[in-house]
């Protein structure tokens, strides 16, 4: 272990920030979003020079902390405010302040026109700094701080349009989800305590291999929890959708790149817990598999830009979660698609708020169309995306989700194939949906009013996107190049050897059949319209342009085609969601609101009911008390 | 033969100090002219309160059985207690010196002739403070008392004042009337049941003392069914004063009819004695008959922390909504009690003093929020607020965050400091309850939370009054603690450890 001083310097610079722009007011109008973008930038050039740093030492010192005082101290209940910095949290501060600059920048131009944007640089920088301080806190009750502070955060950055009269129920919605996510957190951390008595990260390290199977998987279970609620896991999976209510940039960074990750974090952080317990690593591998699923399926069914971007990240983390129950590498590998994704979908969501930019805040894709040749840069840097999450060698998500089908399918027997299964079929789906989106949006004839003028975004907003782009390029190849993020990983996640247990399918088996189902996926979008649009003749484009295009010439046949035979089937599995899921929800808050009702009409006013009531307490008392001692 | 009693008057000198200010202040009511006496019972209730935390800070170290005949301890838990009572009771003086909030003359007929000259020839009668000394010299006995008697006695002089505060709001003077009078009645109630199980326990016991009945049942030659009937009834006077299912109905009521700086008070003092006599009580007297009472205890908690989470959903008004909070709050509380270890009387202390400063700036934001005909309590109306006055409508949401245990708030840490002696105590069921009632509790916050800053403000005429300079000082603290308990705990903690001891 490495001491440092200046690790506190990442959490207080955007902190500082966030206090400053809030409380100066209208003040720092003028230039609080300059303020907020360079403070985030100088933390990634922090992160960037502690993490060359730390490729400069060796073996256990690559690992940095830093004290920055006792938070609580008394008698065996003691917990410093400490910061831990090491292979695995400089991996997310690298993304957090990296990505998190590229969104400031993005957010200087697409919020330019609102009068309050300094308040939501503030609010950036506040999430900026809650989310450091998640990854970096070296105890479990740290990252309880962090937790709840990007919760709050979110909160405030999803309600910056509060104008939006569907906010209240989604903001509800969100917070059902994560309040019982939390309580997940706070009982691990109790059980954690009262098991190991102490909740340092490296504490539980020391004291999980003498803990019972039980305890173990107790904790998992509820760290598991807490995860599923973070990042909008099955089933507490139905928030996420109406979290698009925010600004676009929210939803890049906090929807996609981070904080939805946060689950993810937590179980790989978590790795001694979960190694302990067989039993916590199948409830990972099963919500992540429905998940992935779930997500992909609800993805095919939304014409809303950000819902199906939304749908497609809950599918994705599924993809994380699921490999991060997989045994060692399989945390590693959860990270890896994690850190692609990070880029990728980042970059899709600024691209569908360039999209929105240029649109007048249009979401429906049924009145896109054609956008593609409008927004030229746009479209590559999404499309490069696209290749990225769909799977296309050489791409990024390629690579990592490949290692993950790998994975999935090397899990063994029955176990094996399901799981193997299931992430192909996800793969295949998530070809589907995406191709429709882009279809929909950047190719075939435009659909929109005359009183939409797309054009390409101003320089501030398509740079951010074009390195994201190279992101989703690049990374895949860099993380996987000889194993280079597995390695690097591997002291904290204890995932030296490169393949988990034996190797049942070769890659390059399981790189053909995710390319075939990469292929399928496309293909069905392609024969789905095929079959019921008979391609209008001779010009010379693709395919997809020719279906979309006949989208336009009769808008009402596109509703039914666009409708047909595999919205069918989601639309069903749209209406579990809705009907289940978030029935499940509804029913849950109807109990307590009915209860509540009945709790109120006891409270008559009365002194006479009062006091009955009083005596039948009093008697229940006596009557248990007797009970108890017979 | 009778001797004389000895008493102590060096140690006991922190309540003489509060009660001597009391009795000063009826001097002041009777004989001193209007123009100054406001200012002069202001004066002599926080000067008194002051020099009694003087003593307190004085004698901190003291410890003794004897002071008053064997009456009262002077421990650490009990010293902790009265300066926890005296602090939070200084705040609330300051909320109630804002005089507006309170009849001019009490004993007017609301509406009539009187009543209305009384306010325009600003006739204004003082007596709150006083009487609000007097609940304070109670609320300090209550909790280092050791024999049933002057817990008795404790519990009259606290409750006795409170009933004639609870009625003396100037608007709405009916309901606040009626609130009185219910309290009264249920209290007068209650304490017949303290009475009894008293006697139960001196029947069973042959000693009023808590040392001698702990004695009894070590020894256990008495009759079972007089000490289970006396911890029954003694019971429920007690879980009648902290508000517990199903002896709370009362306090929804009477928190809403009381005037609000009164009912803050209520709130966090009542609360502060009343765990404090609670505690010693089954730490001291009855910890020897734990498996006859833990089992209720437990599940008067469980009921408690469920019933004060849900029903504070379904309300409207925000001192209703407040009310039922500090039912779930008392729930939170019982859990110390059953902890019944050190770790476990800690954390409560820790608790009484981060849940006193939260309830009471809490209770201090609604006196702010008024339109033309006085406090505006409907919740409906509330909506929209943090952007008529970011500032109040923050500190407010601060308050709730707090109240909904999320971290770097006092609630936090007061909650997990609880939750965690409990569980290691063994006692995992009431842990989840609490966990999971804390997270319902936090959906009704929250949704506070968006009616003030995320829906459009309801066009009428709600305003915030520019506080006044003591009820800001007094918002400021209550915020600051709020947020210091949160941040750096260890403060206080450490002082909750030195003090988490009985004497028996």
């Amino acid at each position: 272990m490495t001491t440092s001083s200046h690790l506190v310097y990442l959490i207080a610079l955007p902190l500082i920030s966030a206090a400053l722009l809030l409380l100066l007011g209208r003040k720092t109008d003028k230039w609080g979003h300059i303020l907020a973008t360079l403070v985030s930038a100088s933390a990634f050039g922090i992160g960037v020079s502690e993490f060359f740093a730390m490729q400069g030492r060796t073996g256990d010192a690559r690992a940095a902390t830093q004290k920055i005082f006792s938070w609580i101290s008394v008698g065996t209940f003691k917990v410093d405010a400490s910061l831990l910095l090491d292979q695995l949290s400089i991996c997310f501060v690298l993304l957090i302040t990296g990505v998190g600059t590229l969104i400031h920048i993005y957010s200087i131009a697409y919020m330019s026109h609102d009068h309050d944007r300094r308040r939501f640089f503030a609010y950036l920088n506040l999430f900026i700094a809650a989310m450091l301080l998640l990854v970096l806190g070296d105890s479990y009750l740290n990252l309880y701080v962090g937790w709840e502070g990007v919760g709050l955060a979110s909160y405030l950055l999803i309600g910056f349009w509060n104008q939006k009269p569907a906010y209240a129920t989604a903001a509800k919605k969100a917070f059902v989800a994560n309040r019982v996510g939390d309580v997940g957190l706070s009982l691990a951390i109790m059980i954690a305590f009262a098991q190991f008595g102490t909740v340092t990260f490296a504490g539980v390290k020391a004291g999980a291999p003498h803990a019972s199977t039980a305890a173990l998987t107790a904790i998992g279970a509820m760290l598991l929890l807490a995860a599923a609620g973070k990042s909008a896991q099955f089933p507490l999976q139905s928030w996420l959708g109406d979290a698009m209510a925010g600004p676009t940039p929210v939803s890049a960074l906090i929807h996609a790149a981070t904080m939805v990750t946060a689950g993810v974090y937590l179980i790989t952080r978590s790795n001694f817990i979960f190694d302990g317990s067989s039993t916590a690593r199948l409830m990972v591998v099963i919500v992540g598999g429905i998940t992935l699923i779930f997500g992909a399926l609800i993805g095919t069914a939304k014409d809303d830009i950000k819902k199906a971007l939304a749908a497609s990240t809950m599918s994705q983390i599924g993809y994380m979660i699921l490999a991060s129950g997989l045994g060692p590498v399989g945390y590693a590998i959860a990270i890896m698609h994690l850190l692609t994704h990070g880029f990728f979908k980042a970059g899709m969501f600024l691209g569908a708020g360039s999209v929105m930019h240029g649109m007048d805040d249009e979401v429906n894709m049924r009145r896109y169309g054609g956008i593609g040749k409008l927004m030229p840069i746009t479209f590559a840097t999404f499309g490069l995306g696209y290749l990225a999450i769909i799977g296309v060698p050489p791409f990024a998500g390629f690579y990592s989700k490949d290692k993950i089908i790998e994975l999935a399918f090397n899990a063994g027997g029955t176990k094996g194939i399901i799981l193997g299964g299931a992430t192909l079929l996800g793969a295949a789906i998530t070809a589907f949906y995406m191709t429709r989106l882009i279809v929909m949006t950047f190719t075939g004839a435009k659909r929109w009013d005359e009183k939409a003028h797309p054009h390409e975004s101003p320089i501030l907003m398509w740079l951010p996107m074009a390195v994201l782009a190279v992101g989703s390029v690049a990374t895949g190849f860099l993380f996987n190049s000889g194993n280079s993020l597995v390695n690097w990983l591997a002291p904290v996640l204890n995932s030296r050897n490169e393949v988990g247990g034996e190797e049942l399918m070769k890659p390059i088996v399981v790189s053909a059949l995710a390319l075939l189902a990469v292929i399928i996926g496309v293909g069905i979008a392609v024969g789905m319209y095929r079959k019921e649009v008979p391609v209008v003749a001779p010009e010379k484009v693709s395919v997809f342009t020719r279906i979309v295009r006949k989208d336009l010439m009769q808008d009402a046949f596109n509703e039914a085609v666009l409708m047909r035979p595999g919205q069918k089937l989601t639309e069903g599995l749209v209406k579990t969601d809705y009907f289940a899921i978030d029935g499940l929800v509804r029913l849950v808050a109807g109990i307590f609101a009915s209860t509540s009702t009945a709790l109120r009409k006891i409270q008559n006013g009365y002194v006479r009911s009062y006091a009955l009531i009083m005596v039948g307490g009093a008697l229940a008392l006596i009557a248990t008390i007797w009970v108890v001692t017979l | 033969m009778f001797s004389a009693p000895v008493l102590n008057y060096s140690l006991l000198a922190p309540i003489l100090i509060v009660l001597g200010g009391a009795l000063l202040g009826v001097l002041v009511e009777a004989f001193l002219g209007k123009a100054i006496r406001a200012t002069a019972q202001l004066a002599i209730s926080l000067g008194s309160l002051v020099l009694a935390f003087a003593q307190i800070i004085r004698i901190h170290s003291e410890r003794s059985l004897t002071a008053a005949v064997n009456s009262v301890a002077i421990d650490g838990a009990s010293i902790f207690f009265q300066g926890t009572v005296l602090v939070l009771a200084f705040i609330g003086i300051l909320f109630i010196a804002d005089q507006d909030n309170f009849a001019a003359q009490a004993s007017a007929i609301p509406g009539s002739e009187e009543e209305r000259s009384a306010i325009e020839t600003g006739k204004q009668q003082t007596e709150i403070f006083p009487l609000t000394l007097f609940a304070v010299s109670g609320m300090m006995l209550f909790p280092m008392a050791t024999d049933l008697i002057t817990l008795f006695v404790a519990l009259e002089v606290l409750s006795l004042p409170l009933y004639l505060m609870a009625g003396l709001s100037r608007r709405r003077r009916l309901l606040s009337q009626e609130a009185a009078l219910k309290y009264f009645l249920l209290g007068a109630f209650s304490s017949a049941f303290f009475l009894f199980g008293s006697a139960f326990l001196y029947g069973y016991s042959g000693s009023l003392s808590l040392s001698g009945i702990a004695n009894a049942i070590t020894a256990g030659n008495g009759n079972d069914i007089f000490l289970l009937i006396g911890i029954a009834f003694l019971s429920v006077g007690l879980l009648f004063k902290v508000g517990a299912v199903p002896f709370h109905s009362w306090t929804p009521d009477v928190y809403q009819g009381a005037p609000t700086p009164i009912t803050g008070f209520m709130a966090a003092c009542t609360k502060v004695a009343a765990f404090g006599a609670t505690l010693r009580i089954f730490y001291v007297g009855l910890s020897a008959a734990q498996w006859e009472w833990k089992p209720i205890i437990t599940t008067i908690s469980i009921l408690t922390m469920a019933v004060g989470a849900i029903a504070a959903i379904a309300q409207r008004d925000v001192k209703r909504a407040l009310a039922f909070s500090s039912i779930a709050h008392a729930g939170f509380l019982l859990t110390g009690v059953i902890a019944l270890n050190k770790a476990g009387l800690q954390a409560s202390l820790f608790y009484v003093v981060a849940y006193g400063f939260t309830t009471l700036g809490a209770f201090g934001i609604v006196t702010l929020v008024r339109d033309s005909a006085g406090e505006v309590t409907d919740l409906n109306r509330w909506v929209g607020l943090g952007k008529k006055s970011p500032l109040i409508a923050g500190t407010f949401v601060l308050f709730l965050i707090s109240f909904a245990g999320i971290p770097l708030t006092s609630g936090f840490i007061g909650k997990f400091s609880l939750f965690n002696a409990a569980y290691e105590s063994g006692n995992i069921l009431v842990v989840v309850v609490g966990v999971l009632s804390s997270a319902v509790a936090a959906f009704f916050y929250l949704r506070i939370v968006v009616m003030l800053f995320f829906t459009e403000p309801a066009n009428d005429s709600v305003t915030v009054v520019i506080p006044s300079v003591m009820t800001r000082i007094a918002i400021t603290v209550c915020a600051l603690a709020t947020i210091i308990l949160g941040v750096y705990p260890s403060l206080l903690l450490n002082t909750a450890q030195t003090f988490a001891n009985f004497l028996a």
